[in-house]
């Protein structure tokens, strides 16, 4: 897994595609989550784009996508249920999925112990 | 009254903003942090946030402190915002509201409701001893300097007023009514909220009495070994009692109603999400100095005497506006509104008549998500011929015109004890 300094993780699939999410830390800074507006699935996106949006009961934010790709998967069930955000963020409350064009860009990214130093 | 929850949408990040909060307050005053007189010894500091009684207990029970209207709050608990609301509704919450400022006027040879009467639309001669009123600063324009409480304690009046305002309250009631109305902002008093369908049974294991009194009834009782000011009130929508207690008994009376196993502590943050449903304004965003009362709705607390034809009519800054405002109306009004949707529409995001009109007609004041309703809610002001529940609004959320329907307030029913 990485992590990037906008507090989002990234996983590799079997598949090769990259699964995005938040990190534990930032769902309990965000607090409780009330609402997630995922991308259409085939949108084809550049790092830095704003793909998701979530809202908590004290702030919109804004994730970012942290790679080049096309999404090929979003996780519809957050629509529905925002508040698996905080429950399970590093697991089942993924985002969305990103076929990957330059995995080169991962190398970017933090490891685990790198972000954990980098959140305190 | 109290919180101030924002969009903060700094574009680009998993935004971990904390609150931003603010003392917007409209009364001309800049209320920067220090800008006010210390008033707790122990916090002896020149510069920042002041801190209430309770600031120990609130670090002692895991409370986020903000600053809020120059004090240092906690906005939520380990509990989290959405379960300290939901507590509060089921159960009952302690709020710590020590920041809002508590003032005594008396007078052994004015009639201090009669000198009052001067300064807000509504009919404090008629409020009866041991009872409370809401009423609002208004100001030459008509707008509301402030909104407030006035409790009617026999021999003096007791008026809470909003903690960012408190300082130019005071002086605007000091160049009111002095020499002959004495104007004492307490310093030395805390003061607690109980808010919720247990609060009745919980404080009446401290003081049985409490049972009797009525949704704005006020009374002195004591309460764990102190003399506790007490009215039957709050800022909820809730059941419940606001308790002023005298600054060293703080911190003993919290812990006594934190005991209970029906109390948790609950922050600002849910404390504005208890209010928003509760279709209660917070001042300096649901209203302010260019909202006069008829605008924000208010005209439920504007007694018939202070009105046109009325035995004490008008005789309050604004008053020609208002009076007006009351029989003919105001060209914009306050209303409730329900997003269609989930994403919640916060304070700023403009209302539009069509999903395609050029201009706005109106804006949000207070929004977010109700956790009771289950739904984003919010406030706003909308044209009056459009201010008709049922009517259909689009809110501007992101670039996208998103469907909002007019409704009546309060969006949860009030559970008062009539």
């Amino acid at each position: 897994m990485k992590f990037t300094e906008e507090h989002e993780w990234l996983r590799i699939e079997d598949d090769g595609t990259v699964v995005v999410g938040i990190t534990e830390h930032a769902a309990e800074q965000l607090g409780d989550v009330v609402f997630v507006e995922l991308p259409d699935v085939g949108t084809v996106v550049s790092k830095d784009d704003e793909v998701v949006v979530i809202e908590s009961v004290k702030a919109a934010s804004d994730i970012l996508a942290p790679i080049d790709g096309e999404i090929v998967e979003v996780n519809e069930i957050l629509v529905e249920e925002p508040g698996k955000v905080n429950d399970d963020p590093e697991g089942d409350a993924w985002f969305f999925k990103v076929k990957v064009e330059d995995m080169s860009q991962m190398d970017d990214y933090m490891d685990e112990a790198a972000y954990k130093k980098f959140i305190g | 009254m109290t919180d101030d929850t924002r969009k903060a949408d700094d574009a680009g990040k998993t935004d971990l903003a904390q609150y931003e909060v603010s003392d917007v307050c409209g009364c001309g005053v800049n209320h920067g942090p220090g800008g006010h007189v210390h008033h707790h010894a122990d916090h002896s500091e020149d510069h920042g946030p002041k801190r209430t009684p309770l600031y120990d207990l609130h670090l002692e029970l895991g409370g986020k402190m903000v600053e809020f209207a120059g004090y240092e709050m906690p906005v939520q608990y380990p509990m989290g915002v959405l379960k300290e609301h939901q507590h509060t509704r089921a159960k009952a919450g302690l709020f710590d509201v020590s920041h809002m400022g508590q003032v005594i006027l008396q007078s052994r040879l004015a009639n201090v409701a009669e000198a009052f009467e001067r300064l807000v639309p509504v009919d404090v001669l008629g409020l009866k001893e041991g009872r409370q009123r809401y009423a609002m600063f208004t100001n030459d324009e008509g707008g509301i300097e402030d909104d407030l409480m006035i409790a009617n304690r026999g021999d003096h009046l007791l008026v809470v007023v909003n903690a960012a305002c408190k300082d130019a309250d005071v002086a605007r009631m000091r160049a009111a009514l002095e020499p002959d109305v004495i104007v004492r902002l307490l310093d030395s008093r805390a003061l607690l909220a109980l808010q919720g369908p247990m609060a009745e049974d919980v404080l009446a294991g401290l003081n049985p009495a409490v049972r009797e009194m009525k949704f704005m009834d006020v009374a002195t009782l004591e309460l764990a070994g102190a003399e506790c000011w007490i009215s039957r009130s709050g800022y909820t929508g809730e059941d419940g009692y606001e308790i002023s207690v005298p600054e060293a008994a703080a911190v003993d009376l919290a812990r006594a109603l934190l005991a209970h196993d029906d109390v948790a502590p609950i922050g600002l943050g849910a404390r504005d999400s208890l209010r928003l449903e509760a279709g209660l304004c917070l001042y300096g965003h649901d209203i302010d100095a260019t909202t006069s009362p008829v605008e924000g709705a208010l005209n439920w607390a504007i007694q018939k005497v202070r009105r046109s034809g009325g035995g004490r009519s008008g005789g309050f800054p604004g008053a020609d506006r208002i009076l007006s405002e009351l029989v003919g109306g105001a060209p914009r009004m306050r209303v409730g509104l329900l997003p269609g949707g989930r994403a919640p529409m916060r304070e700023g995001v403009e209302l539009f008549a069509a999903e395609d009109s050029p201009e706005p007609v109106g804006r949000v004041t207070s929004g977010g998500f109700g956790p009771t309703v289950g739904a984003p809610v919010a406030m706003g002001y909308v044209p009056t011929a459009m201010a008709v529940p049922g009517t259909v609004l689009y809110g501007e959320v992101r670039g996208k015109r998103l469907a909002v329907e007019v409704v009546k307030v309060p969006f949860t029913p009030a559970n008062f004890k009539r």
